[in-house]
Order: C-alpha cells, then sequence, then structure tokens
C-alpha cells in the first residue's frame, strides 16, 4: 500500500531550521540528573567550535555544572544566565533472578505514564520496555488502580539475573526512547525539551558580544533538588541571574482559564513568583519593557506552583537578583514534550534583548532600589 | 512600642515586596545608627560600631515581610484568583479585606462551595468591585502581592490584636533595642529581613554579607495557652521565650545559656521554648558560611498567620531588656 505524499503543513524558516536542528541533537541526547555527561560533552564542543566573542574560560566543576565565563574583567555587573542540562527518567535499582530490572524514577514522574514505555539504559543504550501484569491477568480490582512504581520493571530481554547483569549495571539511569518530531504547524516534541530548550538559548547567547561578565552555567541536578545550580552560582558569584526553562502549559480540553498557568504559543513566560523564589520586580519590568518595545509576544506564568534553578540561585553568598524566562511546554516530564518553535524564537530573542537592558541599566548591580 | 508596633503592624510587606514596612524602618532608625544599607534582596541593616575593642559582631535578626495573597489570574468578570503567599488558609482568609501594593482594594470571597469542607485556594476568588477583566487590570497586575487589612485594636491593658504582629512586634523589639542600647563592646547589625514567611530566603544572605560570630533571631512563636491547645509550654504574657528548638534551629546550647543567664542576673521572667510546627530565621543563619552559633528569642503570639495575631507589650518589653541587657555585657562563647 502506498500514500500520496501529503504537502507539508509548515515550511520553517532558514533560522528556524537550525533551531530545530540543534534542538533535535539535545533532545535526543541522555542526560538523567546526574548522568548529564553526554549533554555537557556536546555543548563543550560547541562552544569549542562556535567559540563566544571576547576571553572566556569554560570549566566543569566538581558536580558537573559546565560554567562559561565571557569577559569576567568588564565592568558593570556579573550577569549569570542559567539552564538545566537534566532531564527526568529512571534509575536502575534491583535485578531480578529472573533477568528483569527494578527501577525508581529521578524526579518527579508521574507512575501512571510508564507502563509500555520503550526506554534506553546506560551507555550502551540498552532497549527495554517498562512492564507489569498484563490486563488478561489482572483481577478485575486491579483493573481499575493504576500500577505503582514498585509493581513494575523494565524488561530487556534478559532470562537470568547473570545474562541481565551483563548488559546493565545498577545504578545506570534509563531514559525514554523518544524520537524528536516536527509535529503540525510550528511544533516540536520530544523528550528532555525541558530543560535543553534552555541550554539552546543559552548557547546561541553565548555567540552574542556582551558589555558585561557573561557567566552562563549549563547545569546538573535541577529536577533532583536545584543542586547544580547552587554551587554554579556560588561559584560564579553573580549579581544578577537569568534563569532559562520551559514551564507547565496546561491549555487543554477541561482545564479553565485560570489554571492553565501558560499557553502554547503565545510566546515565552515570566514568572512573578513559584514555589523557590519571587523575581526581581526591575528585572522583571526590564524584560517586559524590552518584549513590548520590540513588539514580541509574552505572557505571564498564571500561577505560583513548581520551581527552578532560580531559587537556588537567589540565595548564594550575599543574595542574588533573579528573573525567569520559561518557554510554555505541554506534557513536561513525560516522554513527549510539545513546544512552539515560535515561543523558542521569541524566547531567545526577548533573553537577548533583556540581558542587554539588564547590562545598560544595572550599572550598579548590587542595591534594589 | 506601642506606637512603633502599631506603624509597623499597619504597613504593608508581604514577601518579596517590604518596601512599605523597610520605609517605616528606615525612618525609626535613621540618626539612632551609624549606618544604614540594604542588599540584592532587600534585606536592611542597621549597623552599630562598638565602643572599645574586643567585642563580638553581634546579629539580629527580624524579618519584616508578612503572608499574604498574590494575584494569578482574572477572570473575564473581573474577579481575581489568587495564591498564597506564606502560610495562609482559605478558612482564614475567606470574608477578609486585601488590599493590594498599587492600592486597590477588595473582599475575599469563594467561587461556589457545596460543602464548606471543600474550601480551598482555588476556590477563592478577590473581588475589587470591578465589573471587567479590562477594570480589574487598570487596577492590579497580574504578579502584585496584597496583604490583609486590620488597624491595631489594644484589647485591655496589655494586650494588642495586629495583623503581621508575626513579625512586626519582633521588628519593633529591634527598634526599641537599638534606641535603648548604651554603651556596648559589639558591633551590633541589627537585620530586618525579607522572604521569611516563603522559605527564611533572606537572612541567610545577610548572615553571609554580616558574617557574624554570634547570632539572635527575633520572631513570635506559638503558645498553649488558649482552651484545648495542642500542649506547649509558652504562654502570653510570661515573659520572652529563649528558644531550645524548633523545626528549623536547634539553639546552640551556648546561646541558649546566654539568653537564660542575662534574664536572670538582670531579673526579667523568661520561658523556655520548644517549637513543633514551625521554623525561623535562625534555620538559615546558623548554616550560613561555615556555621554561626544562633539562637533565638521569640515573642510569644496567638492566632498566629491570621489577620488578628494577639501579643503582649509585656513579652515585647522583656525581650527588648534582655536584648540590651546581652549587648550591653562581654561576652564569651
Amino acid at each position: 500500500m502506498t500514500t500520496a505524499a501529503q504537502e507539508p503543513l509548515w515550511t520553517p524558516t532558514k533560522g528556524q531550521e537550525a533551531l530545530i536542528t540543534r534542538l533535535r541533537q539535545l533532545s535526543e541526547l541522555d542526560g538523567v540528573s546526574g548522568g548529564e555527561g553526554p549533554v555537557r560533552e556536546w555543548l563543550r564542543a560547541q562552544i569549542e567550535a562556535q567559540p563566544p566573542k571576547g576571553p572566556f574560560t569554560v570549566e566543569t566543576d566538581p558536580m558537573g555544572n559546565l560554567l562559561v565565563r565571557v569577559g569576567e574583567d568588564r565592568p558593570g555587573p556579573r550577569v549569570m544566565v542559567a539552564a538545566h542540562m537534566d532531564e527526568v527518567g529512571l534509575m536502575i535499582t534491583a535485578i531480578e533472578d529472573d533477568g528483569l530490572l527494578r527501577f525508581r524514577p529521578v524526579g518527579g514522574i508521574d507512575p501512571r505514564i510508564l507502563p509500555a514505555q520503550v526506554v534506553r539504559i546506560g551507555q550502551g543504550r540498552v532497549p527495554g520496555v517498562v512492564g507489569g501484569k498484563p490486563i488478561h491477568l489482572q483481577t478485575p480490582e486491579e483493573r481499575k488502580k493504576a500500577y505503582r512504581v514498585e509493581e513494575l520493571y523494565i524488561d530487556i530481554g534478559a532470562r537470568s539475573r547473570s545474562e541481565a547483569e551483563g548488559a546493565v549495571q545498577l545504578g545506570e539511569y534509563a531514559t525514554f526512547d523518544t524520537p524528536f518530531q516536527v509535529l503540525g504547524e510550528g511544533l516540536v516534541m520530544g523528550k528532555a525539551l525541558d530543560d535543553r530548550a534552555g541550554c539552546l538559548i543559552l548557547l546561541e547567547l553565548l555567540q552574542e558580544e556582551w558589555p558585561v561578565p557573561f557567566l552562563a552555567a549549563f547545569t546538573v541536578q535541577e529536577e533532583v533538588g536545584l543542586r547544580g545550580a547552587q554551587v554554579a552560582a556560588y561559584r560564579l558569584n553573580p549579581d544578577v541571574a537569568l534563569v532559562l526553562e520551559t514551564t507547565s502549559c496546561a491549555d487543554l480540553p477541561g482545564v479553565p482559564p485560570a489554571k492553565q498557568v501558560t499557553r502554547l504559543g503565545a510566546g515565552p513566560a515570566l514568572t512573578f513568583r513559584d514555589r523557590t523564589s519571587i523575581a526581581d520586580p526591575q528585572l522583571v519590568r526590564l524584560l517586559i519593557q524590552e518584549a513590548e518595545a520590540a513588539g514580541l509576544p509574552w505572557q505571564w506564568k498564571h500561577g505560583t506552583a513548581g520551581g527552578n534553578d532560580a531559587g537556588a540561585i537567589q540565595t548564594q553568598r550575599g543574595g542574588v537578583r533573579v528573573a525567569s524566562l520559561s518557554l510554555p511546554c505541554r506534557y513536561l516530564h513525560q516522554p513527549g514534550n510539545v513546544l512552539s518553535v515560535r515561543d523558542l524564537e521569541h524566547g531567545l530573542e526577548l533573553a537577548r534583548r533583556g540581558l542587554h537592558a539588564w547590562a545598560r541599566e544595572l550599572s550598579n548591580g548590587g542595591d534594589r532600589r | 512600642m506601642k506606637e512603633i508596633f502599631r506603624r509597623l503592624s499597619e504597613a504593608m510587606g508581604p514577601a518579596g515586596a517590604e518596601e512599605g514596612v523597610r520605609k517605616v524602618l528606615e525612618e525609626e532608625l535613621e540618626g539612632v545608627v551609624d549606618r544604614l544599607e540594604t542588599d540584592a534582596l532587600g534585606n536592611l541593616y542597621a549597623i552599630r560600631e562598638p565602643e572599645g575593642e574586643g567585642g563580638l559582631t553581634v546579629l539580629l535578626d527580624a524579618h519584616m515581610d508578612e503572608i499574604g495573597l498574590v494575584v494569578t489570574y482574572v477572570e473575564e468578570e473581573g474577579f481575581l484568583r489568587v495564591a498564597p503567599i506564606g502560610g495562609v488558609s482559605p478558612q482564614v482568609a475567606l470574608g477578609q479585606r486585601v488590599r493590594f501594593l498599587g492600592g486597590a482594594e477588595g473582599v475575599v470571597a469563594a467561587d461556589h462551595l457545596d460543602d464548606p469542607k471543600e474550601l480551598a485556594m482555588k476556590h477563592l476568588l478577590v473581588d475589587i468591585g470591578a465589573a471587567s477583566r479590562e477594570e480589574a487590570l487598570a487596577r492590579v497586575q497580574i504578579g502584585e502581592a496584597g496583604v490583609f487589612v486590620r488597624p491595631v485594636v489594644e484589647a485591655g491593658e496589655h494586650r494588642l490584636i495586629a495583623k503581621a504582629a508575626d513579625n512586626r512586634a519582633g521588628c519593633a523589639v529591634l527598634v526599641e533595642v537599638l534606641k535603648g542600647l548604651k554603651a556596648s563592646p559589639h558591633r551590633v547589625v541589627a537585620v530586618f529581613a525579607v522572604q521569611e514567611e516563603v522559605g527564611l530566603r533572606g537572612a541567610g544572605p545577610a548572615a553571609y554579607r554580616v558574617d557574624p560570630d554570634l547570632a539572635i533571631a527575633i520572631d513570635v512563636t506559638l503558645t498553649g495557652d488558649t482552651p484545648e491547645a495542642p500542649k506547649m509550654a509558652v504562654e502570653l504574657g510570661k515573659g520572652p521565650a529563649i528558644k531550645a528548638m524548633d523545626r528549623s534551629v536547634i539553639a546552640h546550647p551556648a546561646v541558649r545559656r546566654l539568653l537564660a543567664e542575662t534574664a536572670r542576673d538582670a531579673g526579667i521572667p523568661y520561658q523556655m521554648e520548644v517549637l513543633t510546627r514551625g521554623g525561623t530565621d535562625a534555620g538559615a543563619i546558623h548554616l550560613s558560611r561555615e556555621g554561626v552559633p544562633t539562637g533565638a528569642v521569640s515573642i510569644p503570639c496567638r492566632y498566629v498567620h491570621t489577620p488578628s495575631e494577639m501579643v503582649d507589650l509585656r513579652d515585647m518589653a522583656g525581650a527588648r531588656d534582655l536584648l540590651v541587657a546581652l549587648l550591653q555585657r562581654p561576652i564569651t562563647l
């Protein structure tokens, strides 16, 4: 059977095409919290291939944060920009006699989404499937309930413990095996867009010429408690920080407008406060002014749930003024995150303009007033 | 004490927007201390240099911020959806009046409730009298914070009913300490900290900046003296409470001993406090840098985190006298 070739729904611009290509690469890299190596190495190679403008250093700190300092001797406020490299996933915690693998979630994963997911395990990217008792064997009572993590396992096709041990080590990570795809008109779908989209924006911002010290932090272990950002901020000792993130987007049927948090395609979202930090009012005001002056769409993140690296950065040393710029992202912490390419473009542009405005307005980086 | 407390209580200072309180404090302390400073997060530092040598750097902390509400969304009909700032219970919020930072005032209502037990933040609305989203957004913004509005009321000879007694009572005590302090061998840095109610966020950076030898947080604590209250050995009017422990800190034994000795020597009645349901800035301060010997002096307070908290002026005066006595003597830990 054949099907007629379909007209493409949407043709990306050259700039969009380039962003999509790099986002695809970032999305398909494995980097569950604590195992961000592949993402870090890829980013480092990109930075070395396209060095920032001006004197710069690149280092990996003891926790694995990738820190890039550009023009550190320049006058003016020390501006930190952070995006986390890690993604949610699973960790192998036990191997059963029959060769099946037990696991625990790393980061916030709803166990109801796990059954039947295809995953890849460890450096060898060993394929497996998350299994549970099939429907035929479930009692009527069991059918009414969602699986608990303890009832699930990963099947890699091994028939014994020793066979499984030949392929997989305890403590190795499993990631969702999701090929990145373009969806419909201007949307993309992939795993770990939280926060590889932020990493991509930060990578692009490193190509910009900055009049002030520009301190980029690609952080580790955000999903397990903002751990990398904490030590990165201590090390970089910034005056102000911008966190590039993704945020909940619940513009879905049955969700009342007040609960949608953000809307896909309506522009990057600015946070006034969330569970872990209160954004600095002046920094947010400057971002809004820049968006409006340039005619860039933006939206509030409605609601105060969730947290991000800004929470850890804000309280480092003597305190850091923070703000977040987040891309609306549907189905966060699931295998198929959905993001708008226009939001990504606008987010990059707003971050670029906003950071220039910060550099301009904050010649005195310390005092809040 | 009463008048300073009244000014501070009636000022607006939801966590993250403490400007109103900071302004009152700056007015009160201008000329009283050697220097006033603020930092990146908005903490206010009142610095008093030592007379003589050999003293310690002592950090005294009281948080300026209070609980409140923040606008998250405006409905088409002009009603505001809100989220709590700090520990606000929907039962307490319902029916209260709220004033937002930009001046708009409204009343907290609920959208619909079949059963009072279902009352939750998500059902709350603030009605500012706007007939449309457009009209509402001309008066408040998304992200704008507000606080409950209540004047201070005198209840009997010694007691006050007030909003934000948590922790303007502590702020008032600190102002009075700075005003009452005669010669002190110690460098005294009073920190009026931001964002305690959302997770002790201001005090940690403040402690990093001050790098003290000794720290004491002044905050309110719960009491066990109302009918059928959970057992707690703190009563209103029985003097300041010297903290042994709460959820965020175990008071440094030397600091705790020092406070108790000072109170006994000065004839100040005091109580010992173990708070099992809350924390204070002492929790963030004692973990700053390589660790700071930290204790806390608490003002007993009933009905904490409601718009009508009750404190006793005698407890506040006792806390002031205790801290003044401590700072005027040599300290060895």
